[in-house]
């Protein structure tokens, strides 16, 4: 498989979010608007890219049966950085990504990614493999994020286009299942066709 | 009455699953069947209640003195995969017949964000160690609540006449989205 291939397969044809199902909580739990969707994508995608590089680099030095442990270690220690960067520099996202931000550590895509793919392959393809599905992630997460954001407050990223509440209820948590479910089978359809 | 407001709150009002998305891996994946679901519920119950108990002795006792609050995260997360291992060697040896009944289960927990999202809201919320014991009970018993229901809907809809495309998860998060629409009619009662 070429580079190119392997960093856009986490668009369509192998979506972390509509396709493989993985990252369900942080999906449903941040996509009221947006910009918090994608403030949780491109999070996750820098623990993606970074643990998958680290993973990659000591593939070699770690011994098999105490390699999920050591997964896990590897991308908290991450997921900390992050964190804290957030905290200190994005103040307002933080809150409002609240508890999200601490679980990145158990999405099951990074310790997904990082055991199918990076304990298996070189560092270049691991970093092109961690950035592909981050990005596909993030993107999942907007296009969710958005959809909500616009059926329920008529805006986008924040922008008003329609005056007024349209149906708060796709901002509630009933919204969040309704929607990714109408997504998951439009994209069903397209992918048959 | 505390605690009555605490089991209240979190088995209905923010139940973790249907209002606050925690565990929605298990939730979609292991509702196929309602015995199965039922395991779940119970594995989720026993870890839950011990990884929060653990949690909290460690951030009063260990974190806080030593100034190491910002090591929450790491710590919390390999105290739970430490735990889960312990719970499975020791119900292996003292009561195979549990073992038999939650055993696949359990490896399953380590990511299941619930135990880890409990752990960290108990520590938020500032709960002494029995509140603390009891909110992770009630939130696991809502856990099993939800999960219960919705195998139970599940089953039903297997002999349904579902358009192809919406068949599998789509249609199952649809019936999710109208059990929280349900469950916000629990909203304002404590």
């Amino acid at each position: 498989m070429n580079q190119l291939q392997n960093f856009t397969k986490g668009f369509i044809k192998e979506n972390p979010v509509f396709v493989l199902l993985l990252g369900m909580c942080p999906t449903l739990g941040v996509t009221t608007s947006a910009v918090n969707g994608l403030g949780m994508g491109l999070a996750t995608t820098f623990v993606l890219v970074m643990s998958n590089l680290a993973v990659s680099l000591i593939k070699g030095f770690i011994p098999d049966k105490v390699r999920i442990p050591a997964f896990i270690v590897i991308i908290a220690t991450f997921v900390t950085i992050v964190e804290l960067s957030m905290q200190a520099y994005t103040p307002a996202l933080f809150e409002s990504l609240g508890l999200f931000i601490p679980l990145i550590v158990v999405n099951c895509i990074v310790l997904g990614r990082a055991e199918a793919f990076a304990s298996k392959n070189n560092v270049l393809s691991s970093i092109i493999d961690g950035l592909g599905m981050g990005l596909g992630f993030a993107f999942a997460l907007t296009l969710l994020g958005g959809v909500r954001e616009f059926l329920g407050g008529g805006a986008i990223f924040g922008l008003k286009i329609i005056p007024g509440d349209l149906m708060l209820v796709f901002v509630l948590a009933p919204g969040a299942f309704i929607v990714l479910g109408y997504l998951i089978a439009i994209i069903n359809r397209l992918r048959k066709a | 009455m505390e605690y009555f407001i605490i089991i209240i709150g979190s088995i209905f009002v923010s139940n973790i699953v249907l209002t606050q998305f925690l565990g929605i891996c298990p939730f979609l994946g292991v509702s196929g069947k309602l015995s199965t679901s039922i395991g779940m519920g119970g594995a989720v119950l026993f870890v839950i209640t011990i990884a929060t108990m653990f949690t909290w002795l460690m951030q009063h006792y260990v974190l806080n003195p030593l100034g190491l609050e910002f090591m929450q995260t790491i710590v919390f997360i390999l105290v739970i995969a430490a735990l889960v291992q312990m719970v499975e060697i020791i119900l292996k040896k003292i009561s195979p017949s549990l073992f038999q009944a939650l055993g696949v289960f359990l490896p399953l927990i380590t990511t299941n964000c619930a135990v880890l999202g409990v752990a960290i809201l108990t520590v938020q919320k500032d709960f002494n160690l029995l509140e603390g014991v009891v909110f992770a009970m009630s939130n696991a018993i809502g856990f099993t609540l939800a999960i219960v229901l919705f195998a139970g809907i599940r089953e039903h809809l297997d002999i349904m006449d579902i358009p192809k495309q919406m068949k599998g998860m789509p249609i199952a998060l649809l019936t999710a989205g109208i059990l929280a629409l349900a469950f916000m009619g629990f909203t304002g009662l404590v």
